[in-house]
């Protein structure tokens, strides 16, 4: 059974359409990214998985059950972290957590377990007391997360849960997900960052409501059409228009030197000449791996799969 | 310093009572460079920054910015900067032009100065399309255009961006990028903070700071073949590990 099952989703708001025939499947225990860019449907997505929003078609199953028609037996099962900061700023990090376990029936020893459990892996303990609105940007994403875990939730949701947060705290927040996952939990989340894309176990590009393409990170990355090479050369603007203006090749700035692009059946050699004439030496280009935000600007620009 | 250092300083300190925020940082930053300042929260950045865009006195240490000394020309140096912040708020309630128009006047542009520099922004920045439109309605990728017009509209030659592209698609992070390259190309020295390392990589240089100091500084590409890393993200997280260690 699929944790998280949509079939054919379509939303209509006024004439945009924001999801068409959209499906997709989580299983229990994986991490499954959502990435594309602002207005392409993903919050529209999430709106539609946790019944804040009805489908115009197509429906959604979550841990087996319909959401249309079992919304209420569904909530024990689904845990969800909005994109914005949705905690109480005025309450103490305690406080919030016991806001939330009252909403889900958690009193007395039972949530105390639970909260120290959280504790373990937040380590927010030592801050207990500590207003929610006063925490740092990385400990109040983990004190949302823990809130959305309160109730032990087989299904976890989480839209642009670390926006804003350090390089440090990202990767604790990951390991916590990464936890999550080895119990079973399946793990949906959106993310405009790629290297968190990279660290899911599947991911899919959303574009004007449709799914371009689905897969693990490499198998995305692996749909690259074209071989990229590094020039290490300062990346003046006018470099960068000469290699332009090379038939079969483009050119970007990358850092301190350049991106060469050619097609993926072209060879670096078949351009040593033009290269020459502006003082490159071709065998002396680096061949570059393409990464998962080359093939998603690649797809963007194309503009279908 | 040579003349070309569009930023330069020198063991610049400071202190908060007995918290030391910044702890004797040197660095010089060519004009036109595009660098990258990193740290985790808390490292010391924010205040590093606010010394060197003539918000805050350093409590010891020297340096100049845009030429201008930081400890007795922070006016002239606030004029002489462009600053972008991810929580500098636009107007909300305002268009993109009214937002463009006020801040253009807080900078002592006149009326028909700001009008041809919008005029010339609007292109460059893709703005046209959303000038007239309410800030609070545009998404995040516009509105960051739009903070960046109103961060160069007075023609500053360095620009701070704090955390730009935060919450940004790779697109519109793509495309702000392309914007930058070009400001630099135009010897617009941009100092740029970011949490986000493939971001980090697009820089000509980076430092890294950690607990009020500067412990990396060079090419992105070169700190990864030293250290031997897969990539910046691991090795940022490997050295400020590392550095905890030492530490403790």
């Amino acid at each position: 059974m699929n944790a998280i099952r949509a079939a054919n989703l379509s939303k209509t708001y006024g004439h945009i359409k924001a999801l068409r025939d959209f499906s997709f499947a989580v299983n229990p225990g994986e991490i499954f990214a959502l990435v594309g860019p602002d207005g392409a449907g993903k919050t529209t997505l999430i709106r539609l998985l946790c019944h804040l929003a009805t489908p115009d078609s197509g429906t959604v199953m979550i841990a087996g059950l319909d959401v249309q028609t079992s919304h209420e037996q569904i909530k024990p099962h689904l845990g969800y972290m909005p994109q914005h900061f949705s905690l109480y700023p005025d309450l103490s990090v305690e406080e919030n957590l016991k806001f939330y376990a009252g909403i889900y029936g958690l009193r007395g020893p039972e949530y105390r377990d639970k909260r120290d459990y959280l504790y373990t892996f937040s380590n927010l303990a030592p801050f207990a007391d500590r207003r929610a609105g006063a925490l740092s940007g990385g400990m109040k994403q983990k004190l949302a997360l823990s809130c959305a875990l309160i109730h032990d939730p087989e299904v976890l949701i989480l839209d642009e849960p670390t926006t804003g947060v350090d390089p440090l705290s990202r990767r604790q927040f990951w390991e916590i997900l990464l936890g999550l996952r080895a119990r079973g939990t399946a793990i949906l989340v959106t993310t405009p960052y790629m290297d968190e894309v990279a660290r899911a176990d599947r991911a899919c590009f959303v574009y004007d409501g449709q799914k371009l393409s689905e897969g693990t990170p490499d198998e995305l990355t692996g749909q690259f059409s074209g071989r990229i090479f590094f020039l290490d050369r300062e990346p003046t603007r006018r470099l960068v228009r000469d290699l332009d203006a090379i038939e079969g090749l483009s050119a970007r700035r990358f850092g301190s030197g350049l991106h060469l692009y050619i097609d993926q059946d072209a060879r670096i050699e078949e351009f040593r000449r033009p290269l020459e004439h502006l003082g490159i030496d071709a065998s002396n280009l680096t061949p570059t791996p393409a990464d998962l935000e080359d093939r998603f600007i690649q797809l963007m620009e194309s503009g279908t799969s | 310093m040579k003349d070309s250092d569009a930023v330069y300083i020198e063991n610049l300190t400071k202190k908060f009572g007995h918290f030391t925020a910044v702890d004797r940082i040197s660095l010089a930053v060519r004009t036109g460079e595009i660098f990258g300042f990193l740290g985790a929260n808390g490292a010391g950045k924010t205040t590093a920054i606010r010394m060197l865009c003539g918000l805050l006195l350093p409590t010891s240490g020297n340096g100049r910015v845009a030429g201008y000394d930081i400890l007795t020309q922070s006016e002239l140096i606030k004029r002489a900067i462009g600053y972008m912040s991810q929580k500098f708020s636009l107007y909300p309630d305002l268009t993109g032009r009214e937002n463009v128009s006020f801040y253009g006047a807080a900078y002592g542009l006149g009326k028909s100065a700001i009008r041809d520099r919008l005029e010339i922004l609007s292109d460059r920045l893709q703005l046209r399309e959303f000038l007239d439109r309410p800030t609070a309605s545009l998404p995040i990728g516009w509105r960051q255009r739009l903070a960046l017009a109103v961060a160069i509209l007075h023609r500053p030659r360095i620009i701070f961006l704090d955390e730009p592209t935060g919450g940004v698609d790779p697109v519109f992070r793509r495309r702000f990028w392309s914007i930058l390259y070009e400001l630099a190309e135009e010897d617009v020295t941009i100092f740029v903070t970011t949490h986000y390392m493939d971001e980090a990589e697009y820089c000509g240089r980076i430092s890294i700071m950690h607990q009020g100091r500067i412990i990396e500084v060079g090419k992105p590409r070169d700190m990864i073949t030293q250290h031997q890393a897969h990539n910046l993200e691991e090795l940022f997280v490997d050295l400020i590990k590392g550095q905890d260690q030492a530490d403790a």
